[in-house]
């Protein structure tokens, strides 16, 4: 393995051309501007495009476009960003066209935007939170390969951390299995044929072709999402025996918790960690297994506590839980404030241990 | 006042067959558009160039919200569905992915010039290699005859009732001239679907914007005045008539830009 220093953002670009995307339009916006530049210096180079759109809208909706060829095609922005795109993640889910969503985020506070999702209709997005740039690596091409499988948008929740800071990285090429043709792309080749294709949200389908229509459709897209939600969620926990206190935390404030956890349980204190690496699906059932009977779950989140409610509806005992993270945003406005520190995890964790029931 | 279209009755006058053969690209013709619609018209005119041009292999149709969809869904085309005003952009993603196929979008005024005036203008100014058309009736057909952005002043419509006015609706758009203006964009030309001397200028324009697109000239776009006798809530027959009464009065007829 050779490791070569290198910033998140080149990273990140370097393994989504090596898992085969070649096409990609953003809007400039921190910290996401890293990646739309790395991606306009090397797309080009691997016989790729990259645009620089005019709006976010136009960027969404290229990439949306380039999918239906058939193209490994990409997007993204920060979360304002990501807000304006919504409608088209939506149109991607019901479309069923697979566009990966690259959210470098400003914080922790887009939680519920790429869980709960801000477009019409009912759907979902995978959502992968890495907690650094290995695993930002590694996810890139996990999602291409995902959004393809299950023809369906999918979402990288970055951070300035994975978009902006230099690690020695080794960007290898990973496999994940053959994927079905797709026979559904548009090439213009059956146009004329009698057998022409359509790509539409209500799947009507032509005359000759009739589709479901959109009850149908829609029916198996739910169907979908339950299929994805049972089979792909990834998680991450080291709860030994004897564990008392779990803390979640997701994303890159989780080597903060890494960190602190080792330091107490040398210092005695039967206390683990538990993170989603998968926002959505969200690990629920892991989740409850890793927590059962612990005394405290403390879920270290830097927002007003938008994961906490999915650990709410997982967590066997409710009362278990408590938020030990809240709002942090530094002066900049683009990363996370005074709470990203382990001398204030650190108390925040004790406080609620040794607070009473 | 225009008089009321009597429904009590039979039509007085007997519906006439104007062709005999439609064009092969139409897997069918059961389509849901009101009596009077001109939008079939335009389309027809479109496939009708594309078979010309031999070029319906390899082509694909990109297309906004409102009367004209149905189009996309009986036409034997790939075809995309896409969001509300987004078509131009859409179009960019499938052209740069698909350098040979020749890619159209189809929107109506309220799409394009209300919704995506912006996804055009730009996708003009990067000088796509696409053919953006335009069916312009002046009005919301398919929510029932509301004012878009290019409603011609005195026009009534649900949300102006007493007709366009500038004061109270600011003045309407000739997205044509502005795209003229653009260095990106190689062919920009109106046409109309009222006559047949206008429909076979129009098919004209058409096929010259196809053939610019395959030659890789730029962006090439035609707008089509089409009849909207429901939206602008007068007489069936009277339709093209009016069209040229009113929307002909703001909206030139001709080509605004061709290649040097």
């Amino acid at each position: 393995m050779t490791l070569r220093l290198m910033q998140g953002s080149e990273a990140v670009a370097d393994a989504a051309i090596l898992a085969g995307c070649r096409f990609f339009a953003g809007y400039p916006m921190l910290p996401f501007t890293e990646l739309l530049e790395q991606m306009s210096r090397k797309l080009p180079t691997a016989g790729g495009v990259c645009i620089n759109a005019e709006t976010e809208i136009e960027a969404v909706n290229m990439a949306l476009g380039a999918a239906a060829t058939g193209a490994r095609s990409a997007t993204g922005s920060c979360g304002q960003g990501i807000a304006l795109m919504q409608e088209a993640v939506a149109e991607c889910a019901l479309n069923e066209l697979p566009v990966v969503f690259f959210n470098m985020a400003r914080g922790q506070q887009d939680y519920f935007q790429c869980t709960r999702g801000g477009g019409w209709g009912d759907y979902r997005t995978i959502t992968l939170a890495p907690k650094d740039i290995p695993e930002a690596v590694e996810h890139t091409q996990l999602l291409f390969h995902l959004a393809d499988q299950y023809r369906t948008p999918v979402i990288l929740l970055g951070d300035y951390v994975i978009a902006h800071t230099h690690v020695g990285v080794d960007v290898q090429r990973r496999e994940y299995g053959p994927l079905p043709a797709k026979e559904w792309a548009l090439d213009g080749s059956m146009s004329g044929t009698g057998q022409a294709r359509e790509i539409w949200t209500w799947a009507r389908g032509k005359p000759n072709t009739p589709g479901p229509g959109p009850n149908v459709h829609w029916q198996d897209l739910a169907e979908k999402y339950r299929a994805i939600d049972a089979a792909e969620a990834r998680w991450e926990a080291d709860v030994p025996e004897g564990t008392e206190v779990v803390v979640v935390s997701f994303g890159t404030t989780a080597a903060f918790v890494d960190y602190v956890v080792e330091d107490l349980r040398a210092e005695g204190v039967p206390i683990g960690s538990f993170r989603p690496v998968t926002l959505w699906p969200f690990p629920g059932e892991a989740l409850a297994e890793a927590t059962a009977g612990c005394r405290r779950i403390l879920v270290y989140e830097l927002n007003a506590g938008q994961m906490v409610d999915d650990v709410r509806i997982h967590a066997a005992d409710r009362r278990a839980i408590r938020s030990i993270g809240g709002v942090s945003q530094d002066s900049s406005g683009m990363r996370q404030g005074d709470l990203l520190d382990a001398d204030v995890l650190r108390t925040r964790i004790m406080q609620a241990i040794e607070e009473g029931d | 006042m225009p008089t009321i279209v009597p429904t009590s009755a039979p039509p007085v006058v007997p519906s006439q067959q104007v062709a005999e053969a439609a064009p092969s690209l139409m897997q069918s013709q059961e389509h849901e558009l009101c009596p009077g619609c001109g939008h079939p018209v335009a389309w027809r005119l479109v496939l009708e160039c594309m078979e010309e041009l031999d070029i319906a292999a390899r082509s694909i149709i990109i297309v906004g919200h409102g009367c004209y969809t149905q189009m996309m869904r009986l036409s034997d085309l790939d075809s995309l569905q896409c969001l509300h005003g987004r078509a131009p952009a859409v179009g960019t993603g499938v052209k740069r992915m698909l350098p040979d196929a020749a890619v159209f979008t189809l929107q109506g005024d309220g799409d394009m010039v209300s919704e995506g005036l912006a996804e055009v203008l730009h996708a003009a100014a990067r000088g796509e290699r696409i053919t953006s058309l335009l069916f312009n009736n002046g009005v919301f057909g398919d929510t029932g005859g509301h004012m878009t952005a290019s409603t011609v002043l005195g026009q009534r419509t649900k949300t102006s009732l007493e007709g366009r006015e500038p004061g109270a609706h600011g003045y309407p758009v000739d997205v044509s001239r502005l795209l003229a203006q653009l260095d990106g964009a190689a062919y920009v030309a109106r046409g109309a679907v009222n006559t047949p001397g206008m429909i076979a200028r129009t098919k004209r324009m058409i096929h010259r914007a196809m053939e610019l697109q395959l030659a890789g000239a730029g962006f090439t776009f035609v707008e089509v005045l089409t009849m909207c006798p429901t939206g602008w809530f007068v007489p069936t027959p009277g339709g093209p008539q009016y069209l040229e009464d009113s929307m002909m009065a703001t909206y030139g007829i001709g080509e605004l830009k061709t290649p040097d």
